[in-house]
Parts: C-alpha cells; structure tokens; sequence
C-alpha cells in the first residue's frame, strides 16, 4: 500500500509541487520560444514528453551497465536519437507544426528538464517509477506550456486554439504575441502559480 | 555591407536572448551580478565561434557529401561537449589567468542551448561561406554579452528595492527581462 502512495507522489509531484515550469525553471527556452499559441505550446510540450519518456525508460533500462564517468554522453546520445526521431516525425505528418516550432524541435536536445531528469532520476530509479516519472513531469511542462500559450493568444490574438471569438478588426494587445509578452505573461502566470500551490499546500 | 547587416540583426534587431529565447537559462541563472554576466559572456563568446566553426565544417565537408544530414543533431550536440571538454583542458595548460575567468562557466555551456541554436541557424545563412558563419557567431555572442550584462546590471540594483512578497526572485526577473525585451523591440524594422 505503502508502495502504492509513493508511486501516485511520484506521478503527481511534477505536475504541481515541483512543476518544471513554474517552480524548477528547467527548460525555459522552448517554454518562452514557441508558446505564441495555445496549439504551439500544446505541440512543443508533447513532443518534450515523449523524449523524456522515452530517454528516462532507456536510460533507467541501461543504467547498470554505464560507467559513471561517461554518462553524460550517454544520456546527450540516447537523448539526441529521440530528439532526430521527433523531428523526422514531424516534418513527414505534421509539416505545419514542424513550421511553427522551428529551430526549437533540435533544441529538445539541450532541454535541461530531459538531461535533469535522466541524471537526477531515471538512473538511479527503476522503471516503473521513471516512467511515472517521466509522465508527471512532461505533463507537468505540457500544463504549463498549453496554459502560457493559452494565455499569450487569448490577450494577444483573441482566440483560444485558433478559434477567434472577438470580431476580425478588434483591437487586441498584440504585445502579447511578440517576444516581450511571453516574458510578462510568464512572470504573472508564476505569481499566481505560487499563490494557489502555497494555499493547497 | 552584408556583415555590417548581420552584425546589427544579430546584436539588436534578433537579440538571441531577448527576441530568440535562446540562452535564457544562462540569462536567469548567472546574471545575478555584473562580474559573472561578463565571465559567462566571454566563455560564451569563445566557445560559440569555436563550435560554429567546428560544426559549419563538419556539416559542409563530411554530412552533406555523404547524405547524412539527418543527423544532425546528434552530430553537432557532441561535437559541441567534446569541444567544451577540450577547450577547458588547453585552456587550463596554455592560459590559466584566462582559465580563472571562465572556468566555472565552461561545463554549464553544453547545455546552453544559444551555442547549438546558432550552430543550427549559421548553417541557413544566405550566400554562407565559413567566415560569414563564425561572423554571425561572433555577431551573436555581442548581443548575448549586451543583454547579460544589461540584465545583470539592473539586477543588482533590484537587490534594494522593495517588492511585494509575491513578485520576489523569479516573477521580478521575468518582468525586467520582459521590459529589456520590449525596449529591443524597438529596433525592429532597422534594417
């Protein structure tokens, strides 16, 4: 039973406790890079999920038979091969979102919130829980990232997932959409982060 | 005149941290003072004219002749923590003062995203020959160093004001480097 409670902890801890985003700061690149959009942020976060997923399943799977001097390059290179399955994917089945995040899908590479998790958890972790792991955290980033993108179209185009619900020639706070209001958007969405998770807790 | 373009693109108009989002982690994390934001800039300097080089060449004489462009990014990401490896080793033999200044930030830039993104983005210059690939490198470390030191500046001055409790730490931060980012953007349209 004991066991079972640690495993749900261990699922849920990255989603609000130490949620990537707003609490660890790990990745911050991709998450202020891409999420003009809710779409954007939602694409970015799931394709950061499934190369954390997999890389903390290969690296706790293989973590005994590693020397602990060159792990790091292990970790980059088995990384690295998920990160290049990723970009293939995507530029043969969904070239629009290949468009979109760009320079970014190469960049899951040096997402430190993959690198972290492998070094700090999955290899000294079995699997079961690095797949929990691995789940709570990309979750936890793709919340952050879908609710950041959400937030810059709303204010910032006036539409939420594409679908516009103000008319054609509102004025709507464009700031929002360029560079700077992804980092004011960021730093009130933080504070209101850590207000609701320090009252729940 | 195509330099001079690239190096006011590269410092102003698409500051790499301010309007690209590359490099924020080095941005949040090191800029706390004047003195290390220079150190991490100069370390960034040096080792992203390295790695563009290195990785413009590998890219042009070994990965395209043989198709293998796919690649990539594997590629590259090692090439880069091999060379960080490398260059922290000789420059701790041939210039110690130089190895005192940037030692501690040498292992951080292998996951600086800003060295592999300008790796990947020299290789799409237009006309793009080695020397304007290193040049746009350089080009993007000066406004890396600006805005670090920029940002690192107004931080130590944030140390004395008085913000309210849930505005403290990382909130703040994002906020000033939000406000330096919309001061950037007014370079927009300039060339």
């Amino acid at each position: 039973m004991a066991e079972k409670i640690n495993q749900t902890q261990n699922f849920l801890k990255g989603i609000v406790k130490d949620n990537p985003v707003f609490v660890m700061l790990l990745g911050m690149c991709p998450t202020l890079g891409v999420t003009s959009s809710a779409f954007n942020g939602l694409g970015m976060g799931v394709a950061t999920l499934f190369v954390l997923l997999m890389s903390n399943i290969v690296v706790s799977l293989i973590k005994s038979q590693v020397p602990s001097k060159v792990r790091i390059p292990a970790f980059i290179i088995i990384i690295a091969s998920f990160v290049t399955i990723v970009e293939m994917v995507l530029e043969a089945f969904i070239p629009f979102l290949y468009e979109q995040l760009g320079i970014f899908i190469p960049l899951i590479v040096v997402n430190c919130l993959i690198l972290g998790r492998a070094e700090a958890f999955a290899s000294k972790n079995n699997i079961l829980s690095s797949i929990l792991d691995a789940l709570g955290m990309g979750l936890g980033f793709v919340i952050a990232l879908t609710l950041l993108g959400a937030t810059r179209e709303i204010l910032g185009s006036g539409s939420l997932f594409e679908l516009k619900f103000v008319p054609e020639d509102a004025n709507t706070f464009i700031l929002f959409i360029l560079p700077p209001g992804a980092f004011i958007a960021l730093a009130y969405l933080t504070v209101l982060f850590n207000k609701i998770s320090t009252k729940t807790a | 005149m195509d330099y001079i373009i690239i190096l006011i693109a590269a410092v102003f108009v698409n500051n790499i941290v301010l309007s690209q989002f590359l490099g924020i982690c080095p941005f949040l994390g090191v800029s706390n003072k004047v003195s290390t934001s220079v150190g991490m800039s100069g370390a960034v300097l040096f080792v992203m004219t390295i790695a563009t080089m290195a990785t413009y060449l590998l890219h042009e004489y070994v990965l395209v002749p043989a198709g293998l462009d796919y690649l990539r990014t594997i590629t590259f990401i090692l090439v880069i923590a091999a060379l960080v490896q490398m260059v922290e080793i000789m420059l701790k033999k041939v210039s110690p003062p130089l190895y005192q200044a940037l030692g501690v930030f040498l292992p951080l830039i292998t996951t600086n995203c800003a060295v592999l993104g300008v790796a990947i983005l020299a290789l799409g210059l237009e006309g793009g020959s080695l020397l304007k690939a290193v040049f746009f490198a350089v080009s993007h470390s000066i406004g890396f160093a600006l805005a670090l030191i920029i940002f690192g500046s107004i931080r130590e001055q944030l140390e004395l004001a008085n913000l309210p409790e849930g505005m403290k730490g990382v909130p703040i931060n994002l906020l000033v480097a939000g406000l330096l980012s919309l001061a950037f953007l007014g370079f927009t349209g300039l060339v």
